[in-house]
Formats: structure tokens, C-alpha cells, sequence
């Protein structure tokens, strides 16, 4: 059984925000860090590369497959987890920990087509 | 969907379960890592009951076997195994096999699952020969014991002298009472047997394998059964290999043709690219950039596309990221600087030899 934190919104395809203090910090679900198993290598994208909710924002390589994040949100990107470049396995040691990337909002409207933790729980069931 | 009589075993293990060639089977136990350190390291136990075995069985039929078949059959002896492949006579590959001799008129090829239906149809479209072709898939089960401590584990259930198995030879022996065909082959590019038995032969192998190995064996999926293959270059057929590709085009015909034996299916196509060279080849790629080497991704010199990825991994054993790839020559010459297009993205490649990993076979 997979974990899911509260107080985090969610994308059905498993990717979770957590807004604090008006940015939007994104990651992917432990579901997601699961089903990939080992994690040998994240595409991270840059600062102040722009996103598009639904669009991609990069990509996680497990040892078997590659595998596209999807911006849950649209936005600019403030910071990039760049500890994941050197260490890409942190997000299987705990994904909701380890932020991808950090994100300006454009539309804060958007949130509000995210998943609940109930309603993305139904989803991993 | 069909289930290999392992498959409570495996469920029962937890492994994750994957469709392929038309079976569930396990993909993951524990880790991919885990499980391909275990093969290199110590040994691993692969459910491989999938596989397609045939019986070809008369006066004529190490004729047939020669007719479809790209090795030397005739030339084997009794109890020897051979690699090869069945081809259309376009010379493009309808799949690799192994062929067991076991006496004149009594050979047995082993087949990849997800050919078996199609390959046992082509094959039957040949038979014109004084032998009877069967399908004996659903009836033979499979397991493999990969790795140098392989023959120590092993030998522990039986009398038989593994010693004496040599590298691409069979025999029938008693495993735990059990009396199995035993060949030492295998797809990891480790020392190895292959056990063939019928369902609860193979259900108790299974399991006393894993206990009699203790921690010293681990199952082994299907993730880790391809990045141990890919490791030494060996070919997945769909990747490497296709009715597309020829064995040559492969760089596969030194260990799976002979030109000088007699005729078989699609000979004449293979004589002709020989003489004339292929215009491509399979060769090895070394990223030089971030990111990870996949199947079907093109590749590209100077913006013209030369060729595409087969397979690609970040080798669980070297950690290096490499793939193999079909490239047009010249740009097959090692050294070459190609780029790949990853999601978009042009990121640098060398090529250089496709053996990522040294293979331990016990050649004797």
C-alpha cells in the first residue's frame, strides 16, 4: 500500500503539489516511485522555463522504462531540485520529501481541478 | 492471457506481473539491481516455461532441421545444443532458437514465446520431409539457474557430474528424483543450466532450487533477464532482431550461420550481403551527454538520421550508460560521433564496442 500525504493536491497521473506561501512545489507519488521501482535518472528542466499545466515537464528514468511528469499546474519555475541530477534514487527513498521543482503560479484557479487526497486515493486503489 | 505453472510461485512471492509474448510473468521480485547482482554475482532462478519447444521427430529430420535452420545441424552429435536461426528467404529473421540433438531422428527446438505460434506455422509450411513436426509448448515447463555459483547449487540435487556437462551440451539426469533434461546455456552470459521437465517436475525443482541455494539464489524476472542479456550483447528478438534484420546485419553470423553447410531457407540472401557487405550493422553507443539510451530512439549524424537504438539501459553492472544500435555505415566505425534525439533533445553519443560486460561461460 502506497502513501499518501494530506494537505497535498494530486494529479491522476501521479503527480502531487503542495502550495505554501503562494508557490507551488511539485513531485511525483509515492505510487508513482513504486510502480517505476529504481530510479536511475530525472530530465529536470530549468529556471525560468515556463509550464503549462497537463504539459510536460520532464522525466524519470527507471532501470527498465522512461517515463514523463506532467505539470499539474502552469506557471515559471522559481527553483529546480537539483540535488535529484547527482542522486535521482532520493525520490524512491521518499518522493513526497524530495520536490522536483518549485513553480510561480500564472493561475491559481487551476488548483482547483486537483485531486483531494481521498479522491487520488481512489484512484490507487 | 496464459499462466506458467510457476505462476502461484511467483504471486506468492509478490512479483510484479507483466504480459508478455501472451503469459504473465514476473517482471520484479525484489529490484531489477538486486536481482541482476545476484545473477552476476551469486545465481538466479528465472521461470522461462514460456518458451516454445518442438519435437521434430523421423528418418529426415536433421534434413529439416538443416532446411529451416541457419547452424549446422547434421554436423552435431548427440546431446550437443546449437544456436541459430530460422529465416524467410528474404533473409530477415522469423526468430532465434536453440536446437538439441538428441539422436538422428530426434531433435528439439526451443523458441521465444511470443514467436511460438507464428514460428510453429512457418515451420510446418516447410515440412516436406519424412519427420513429424509438434508443438509441444503447453506441455514442457522451463526453469533457468543462472550464475557462478550455479553449478555448486545445482549439483547438490543430483548424482549426475555437472562437471562433465560442457558449455552447450545436454543430457537427461535425476534432479531431486525428478528425471529432467538439463543443458548447460543460458541468456545472462554466466555459467548456467537450463532444466526442461513437465509441470510439477518443474513446480519442485523450483523450490528446492531456492531452498537448496539458501542465500545464495535469488528469483529472477524478466527486468533483469534483459539487462543481463544486453549486458553481453546477446539479441531480443523485436529489438536486434526481426524479419527486417538479417543475422548478418545483426553481426550475429559468426555464432549462428554457416554459409559452407548445406542449403537452408533464405542462404542465398545471406551469400549475396556477405559478398557485398551489409549497408548497416548492429553496433554499441556510448552516451556521452545525461539521460538514458532507449529502444527506438533515432539517431543522427550531422542532422541525417544513420540509425536506431535496439536496446538501451544504464548498465546495471558497469553503471554506464550504453545502448545497442542499428547504424548505417560508415558511421558504424568505432570512435564515431553520432547524436541521439531523446525527447526532442540532440544529446551526443560515441560508438564504441557492444560487449558492455565480459561474459563468464565455463567454455572448457
Amino acid at each position: 500500500m502506497s502513501k499518501i500525504v494530506d494537505g497535498l493536491l494530486y494529479t491522476n497521473t501521479h503527480e502531487w503539489v503542495k502550495v505554501e506561501e503562494g508557490f507551488a512545489f511539485i513531485g511525483i507519488t509515492d505510487y508513482a516511485q513504486d510502480s517505476l521501482g529504481e530510479i536511475v535518472f530525472i530530465e529536470l528542466p530549468e529556471e525560468d522555463d515556463d509550464l503549462v499545466a497537463r504539459e510536460e515537464l520532464g522525466a524519470i528514468e527507471s532501470v527498465k522504462a522512461a517515463s514523463d511528469i506532467l505539470s499539474p499546474v502552469s506557471g515559471t519555475i522559481i527553483e529546480v531540485n537539483s540535488a535529484l541530477e547527482d542522486a535521482p534514487e532520493l525520490i524512491n527513498t521518499d518522493a513526497f520529501a524530495n520536490w522536483i521543482v518549485k513553480v510561480e503560479l500564472s493561475d491559481k484557479s487551476e488548483l482547483e481541478t486537483l485531486l483531494s487526497p481521498d479522491q487520488y486515493k481512489e484512484i490507487c486503489e | 492471457m496464459k499462466k506458467t505453472v510457476l505462476y502461484d510461485a511467483h504471486v506468492a512471492l509478490d512479483a510484479q506481473m507483466v504480459d508478455f509474448g501472451g503469459f504473465l510473468m514476473p517482471l520484479i521480485y525484489t529490484s531489477i539491481t538486486e536481482e541482476h547482482n545476484y545473477v552476476r554475482e551469486k545465481a538466479g532462478i528465472f521461470d522461462v516455461s514460456h518458451m516454445g519447444e518442438f519435437y521434430v521427430k523421423g528418418k529426415e529430420a536433421g534434413k529439416f532441421i538443416d532446411y529451416i535452420f541457419t547452424n549446422d545441424a547434421s554436423s552435431m552429435v548427440d546431446g550437443q545444443v546449437l544456436y541459430g536461426m530460422m529465416l524467410y528467404p528474404t533473409g530477415g529473421v522469423v526468430d532465434d532458437l536453440l536446437v538439441y540433438k538428441v539422436h538422428n531422428e530426434f531433435y528439439i527446438m526451443v523458441v521465444n514465446a511470443s514467436n511460438a505460434d507464428k514460428d510453429f506455422a512457418w515451420a510446418t509450411k516447410q515440412q516436406n520431409f519424412d519427420c513429424m513436426l509438434t508443438n509441444e509448448s503447453d506441455n514442457i515447463s522451463e526453469v533457468a539457474l543462472q550464475g557462478p555459483l550455479a553449478e555448486e547449487i545445482l549439483q547438490k540435487l543430483t548424482d549426475y557430474d555437472l562437471k562433465t556437462l560442457t558449455f552447450f551440451t545436454f543430457s537427461m539426469m535425476l534432479i531431486n528424483g525428478h528425471n529432467v533434461l538439463v543443458s548447460r546455456t543460458g541468456y545472462t552470459g554466466e555459467d548456467g543450466f537450463e532444466i526442461y521437465g513437465y509441470e510439477t517436475e518443474i513446480q519442485e525443482i523450483w523450490k528446492e532450487i531456492l531452498k537448496t541455494g539458501g542465500d545464495n539464489v535469488s528469483p529472477a524476472g524478466l527486468g533483469c533477464r534483459d539487462t543481463l542479456r544486453f549486458e553481453v550483447a546477446l539479441p531480443l528478438y523485436g529489438n536486434e532482431l526481426s524479419k527486417d534484420i538479417t543475422p548478418l546485419e545483426a553481426g550475429l553470423a559468426g555464432i549462428s550461420v554457416r554459409l559452407e553447410a548445406g542449403d537452408f531457407i533464405g542462404k542465398d540472401v545471406l551469400v549475396k550481403q556477405k559478398k557485398e557487405r551489409t549497408t548497416r550493422r548492429i553496433v554499441g553507443l556510448q552516451l556521452t551527454d545525461k539521460g538514458i539510451l532507449r529502444h527506438g530512439y533515432e539517431v543522427f549524424k550531422d542532422g541525417t538520421k544513420v540509425g536506431e537504438i535496439t536496446t538501451g539501459y544504464r548498465s546495471p553492472s558497469t553503471g554506464e550508460t550504453v545502448a545497442m544500435a542499428m547504424i548505417d555505415r560508415p558511421y558504424d566505425k568505432k570512435g564515431t560521433e553520432l547524436e541521439v534525439q531523446i525527447r526532442n533533445k540532440m544529446k551526443k553519443a560515441v560508438v564504441r564496442n557492444k560487449k558492455f560486460y565480459t561474459k563468464s561461460y565455463k567454455e572448457n
